[in-house]
């Protein structure tokens, strides 16, 4: 029946339009309204996502659910409303949706100033956002992506913490920094094609030096997004001071695009300047991993311990992305491994999306009650507040990779391929599980079990039912791709396969 | 001056066709009404000065239904050589007089408060239009001068028109005495190139050019003429009247002074080194790569330290100029396309940045500090949206259409193999960014100083509206724009 729907345009407006209208309901004496309209445009919009799943074609590596027309034409320069989604960039919408319920609920009446403009934010972001997974023309790719700074820049700066304004400053510009360089390179490659469509990039060919070029442009607008170390210091930053539906949307959704990036632009379009620098990569990947799981270890704030988890495991993304060459053995031509490594990257990207979104909820649950995000004011609150410590440590064994949770699949698969390419890039990446467990269990027991620590612990009252309710959704999805991942993999398999025949191929011209 | 007058006497006198004054029917309307205006006005006291205004601006809207009635096909050259009509002007003069309605719009109830809503500023400022009409239409050295300083004098005037103000008075000294020596300068630059061609007229100078492009008195008038443009422009090094005059004229007039002129601006250059030197292309190139260079940093770098809003916006003035000149460094009709459809978009983006500072100002209170715009979205959330569009327009950030008029600059230039001038451009666009963001941060992540509500009248308040969600609109759509820009190129 959704045949003849613009399921992805549907997908994308909505939540704009509905955005706006929340909007339109202003002041704080309209705050009810504002909360109802947008929790039903968010549902509405995650209800509209879930046919890009069901009736998404499996066997099919190329892109679906296609729109396509004419935008404009700038001097000679073709622009396209082009749309489509491969098996990589379905499940990110699926979660883009799906996330942006479970922050609406969970900001539901924590948030009393400016209500309205707080939901509307997150609804016009959502929309941004899925533009970003879904645009098949680079030029939509960029306004997506550019525009989507705009609302985090506010929900930052206006909710945010005491150092809010630094936060989000740092923020903008870090991201504005590396994307103007893309831009740079899109219009370069755009001078060549003379429109801006993906798969005309794709197939551009380019030499080595002018790829390198163009990857190093890529590189510092998605680098900046993972983040990968050493542009990473604006994330603990804009983490900390973000309320908490700002903090879950970075982690869960935005920092995915930055990999998706890599995906959709750097490893397609310049497939040789990838495997040149794939060393660079792959060290930032391993330091991150490491040298940024250490550094979690000593944080005093859970918040910036869980910014800097993510940033660590997102370095398994990379990692999964860039040892594609070092596996490849051009004799036997065999891909299995390769596509593994990619395959795990990506579950590690969903998986991350409900693990670091439900961690970042943890906390905001807590600072919603006593204000403060430093481990040292807490201590058994396991004793007060019961049911929320099991989903606290559920979620908590999940970030340190425990099998059986959806964290676990994306880890292995990752350093199932690296030890493919080399032992030693296993053996660093594998360090994390002890140094993961290591942080996020020491967190936990220092925040959750002991004596009760003061009275205000001794004060906190347990989790409502609106609270209850978004945690369990997220633990029933981190323990069903954890124990079940076939789904996941079944969807992306083929497009995964596909990029791996296309970033095999040299692009120089001969 | 007997040069001139010879000049004028032989070709101008002897033979005109009365055939070729409907070609120049807008020019002809607007002295007429002008003169109107400044007649009628005298009639009329400060209760029936609404006479004047609305006769000023059915002036604009007459003038605009008559420019898109004869809208030129192709181009014609009238008045001995003297006078062009064509696409480009004809585009160009629709939206000076569109800027200008726009102008007198917001402008009506801050001239009210002050006691300077008289008649003198219509007049001076539709003498200003014809200035810049006869600019756009210049088809020689002469023309282009007689708009030039047409349009300067109505300016030098209107900054000076709060006769008391020490500080407007020393913005219109500033300006009169640097506007003159950019005039001599523009002068002493034609003069040389009269001696190496022989004539005033840009036709037959180009023709001449074209043949001897190594001249190297052509090349020394060549930049007197450049720098006497770039002082117009306020292209460093010569911008140095830019953040005065912003700052020290009534915001009614700043408004004036940052939109129009620029399109006027813009379409010297263009008749200059496009119709006029495009034989030095080469040597111009060279210059306007170190003029936009110059431009970008220093705009982009010396607005963060600044505490006033105009003269904030002076400075990223400078630092848009920059990126005018990029495009037409390109020099190729992609690149006049980019620059044309850029200044547009500028002054639409800068008639809305003057337009919020008035609308929130009152009587004794100017608004013109950065700090006074702290936390309207408590005071005023619809007019901080329509600031923050305008801001992040500014800043060059999609969707707004702000981003589409850098993209086809950077176009343009990546498409002349300048990707180095590209990337610098957007290097000095990230420091930009920063001190649009710092608006968008007062407004909306401070707490404002006084709470209460912002009174304005409701025609400004239509007019603002339809501003801003303009540049938001054509930021989905900047063809609209664009599509009329490249026809007429």
């Amino acid at each position: 029946m959704f045949d003849t729907w613009p399921l992805l345009s549907l997908v994308i407006w909505t939540p704009i339009v509905g955005g706006m209208l929340v909007l339109a309901t202003g002041g704080d004496k309209n705050a009810s309204e504002a909360r109802v309209l947008a929790l039903i445009v968010s549902i509405v919009t995650f209800a509209l996502s879930i046919p890009l799943y069901t009736e998404f074609n499996v066997a099919n590596g190329s892109m679906q659910f296609i729109e396509y027309a004419q935008w404009m034409s700038l001097g000679d320069l073709n622009l396209y409303y082009h749309l489509g989604v491969d098996g990589i960039a379905m499940p990110l919408i699926v979660l883009t949706t799906f996330i942006t319920v479970i922050v609406v609920i969970a900001s539901w009446d924590v948030i009393k100033y400016k209500a309205a403009q707080y939901m509307a934010a997150f609804l016009i972001m959502e929309g941004l956002m899925v533009g970003v997974f879904s645009s098949m023309d680079a030029a939509l790719f960029y306004v997506f992506w550019e525009a989507m700074l705009i609302p985090m820049f506010l929900v930052i700066g206006v909710w945010g913490g005491p150092n809010r304004v630094y936060a989000t400053i740092k923020f903008f510009l870090y991201t504005f920094l590396g994307s103007v360089f893309m831009l740079v390179a899109l219009i370069y490659m755009a001078n060549k094609t003379g429109n801006f469509e993906i798969l005309q990039l794709q197939d551009l060919k380019l030499t080595l030096e002018e790829q390198i070029y163009i990857f190093i442009a890529f590189l510092l607008a998605f680098a900046v997004k993972v983040p990968m170390w050493p542009v990473h210091t604006w994330l603990p930053d804009a983490h900390v001071e973000a309320p908490t539906g700002g903090s879950v949307v970075l982690a869960a959704i935005m920092l995915k695009l930055g990999a998706y990036g890599f995906l959709r632009f750097s490893l397609p379009i310049t497939p040789d300047a990838s495997q040149e620098l794939a060393w660079l990569m792959i060290t930032l990947s391993l330091i991150a991993v490491v040298y940024i799981g250490f550094v979690a270890l000593v944080q005093q704030d859970m918040k910036k311990l869980i910014a800097y988890s993510s940033i660590s495991h997102m370095g398994f993304v990379t990692l999964g992305l860039f040892i594609v060459w070092s596996i490849y053995n051009k004799q036997t031509g065999d891909t299995t491994m390769i596509i593994t490594g990619i395959n795990g990257a990506v579950v590690q990207m969903i998986s991350h999306g409900f693990i670091s979104g439900a961690m970042f909820l943890v906390v905001g649950v807590m600072y919603d009650r006593i204000h403060s995000r430093k481990i040292a004011d807490y201590g058994g609150v396991a004793n007060t507040m019961p049911t929320f410590a099991a989903f606290a440590v559920f979620f908590a064994m999940a970030n340190a990779g425990l099998p059986g949770t959806s964290g676990f699949v994306g880890e292995f698969l990752v350093i199932m391929a690296a030890f493919k390419a080399n032992p030693w890039f296993a053996f660093l990446a594998a360090l994390t599980l002890i140094v993961g467990a290591a942080y996020t269990l020491w967190m936990v027991k220092r925040v959750f079990f002991g004596e009760v620590a003061n009275d205000k612990v001794k004060g906190l009252t347990d989790i409502n039912s609106r609270e209850f309710f978004f945690l369990s959704v997220l633990a029933v999805m981190v323990l069903f791709f954890g124990l079940y991942p076939a789904p996941l993999l079944e969807v992306m398999d083929e497009s995964v396969e596909n990029l791996v025949r296309h970033i095999l191929q040299t692009k120089i011209p001969q | 001056m007997e040069l001139i007058a010879s000049y004028v006497s032989s070709t101008m006198m002897n033979d005109l066709t009365i055939s070729q004054l409907p070609l120049a029917l807008p020019e002809i309307v607007m002295l007429c009404m002008a003169s109107l205006v400044l007649i009628v006005d005298v009639f009329l006291n400060d209760k029936t000065r609404g006479g004047t205004y609305i006769l000023s601006q059915f002036t604009l809207v007459a003038l605009a239904v008559i420019t898109v009635m004869t809208f030129a096909q192709g181009k014609s050259i009238a008045f001995h050589g003297n006078f062009v009509r064509d696409g480009m002007g004809d585009l160009l003069k629709i939206v000076v007089y569109l800027v200008t309605f726009t102008v007198f719009l917001y402008s009506k109830s801050y001239l009210k408060d002050r006691g300077m809503y008289k008649g003198e500023y219509y007049v001076l400022g539709l003498f200003a239009v014809l200035g810049m009409m006869v600019m756009i239409s210049a088809q020689s050295f002469l023309t282009i001068y007689l708009g030039l300083e047409l349009l300067s004098l109505c300016l030098y005037a209107l900054v000076a028109l709060q006769r008391d103000s020490v500080i407007a008075s020393e913005a219109a000294m500033k300006y009169f005495v640097l506007g003159a020596i950019a005039s001599g300068m523009l002068l002493y630059g034609m003069s040389m190139i009269y001696g190496a061609t022989g004539s005033l007229e840009l036709a037959t100078i180009n023709a001449e050019v074209m043949s001897k492009s190594d001249n190297i008195i052509l090349i020394f008038g060549l930049v007197f003429v450049l720098v006497g443009v770039a002082f117009k422009l306020g292209a460093v090094p010569f911008h140095m009247w830019l953040p005065d005059v912003y700052q020290g004229s009534p915001t009614a007039v700043t408004i004036f002074i940052g939109s129009a002129p620029k399109i006027a601006a813009f379409a010297m250059l263009m008749r200059l080194l496009v119709d006029g030197l495009y034989g030095l292309h080469v040597q111009w190139q060279d210059m306007l790569i170190i003029l936009a260079v110059a431009s970008m940093a220093l705009g982009n770098v010396v607005a963060i330290a600044q505490t006033n809003i105009k003269r904030m916006l002076a400075y990223s003035t400078i630092s848009h100029v920059g990126f005018i000149l990029l495009g037409v460094m390109t020099a190729g009709k992609e690149g006049y396309a980019a620059s044309m459809f850029y200044t547009i978009v500028y002054t639409l983006m800068a008639l809305g940045a003057f337009g919020m500072i008035m609308y929130m100002s009152r009587k004794g209170f100017e608004s013109d500090k950065l700090d006074d715009f702290r936390g309207l979205n408590q005071r005023s959330p619809w007019f901080a949206l329509m600031m923050l569009i305008i801001m992040f327009s500014m800043a060059g950030v999609p969707p707004f259409v702000g981003f589409w008029a850098k993209l086809s600059i950077l176009h343009a230039v990546i498409g002349v193999n300048m990707t180095w001038l590209a990337v610098t451009a957007v290097v000095f666009s990230i420091i930009g960014a920063f001190y649009y963001l710092r608006i968008i941060k007062l407004m909306y992540f401070d707490t404002p100083h006084d709470t209460s509500g912002i009174e304005a009248a409701s025609d400004i308040r239509v007019m603002l509206s339809i501003n801003g969600l303009a540049i938001l609109c054509l930021g989905f759509y900047p063809e609209l724009i664009m599509g009329l820009v490249t026809a007429v190129i």
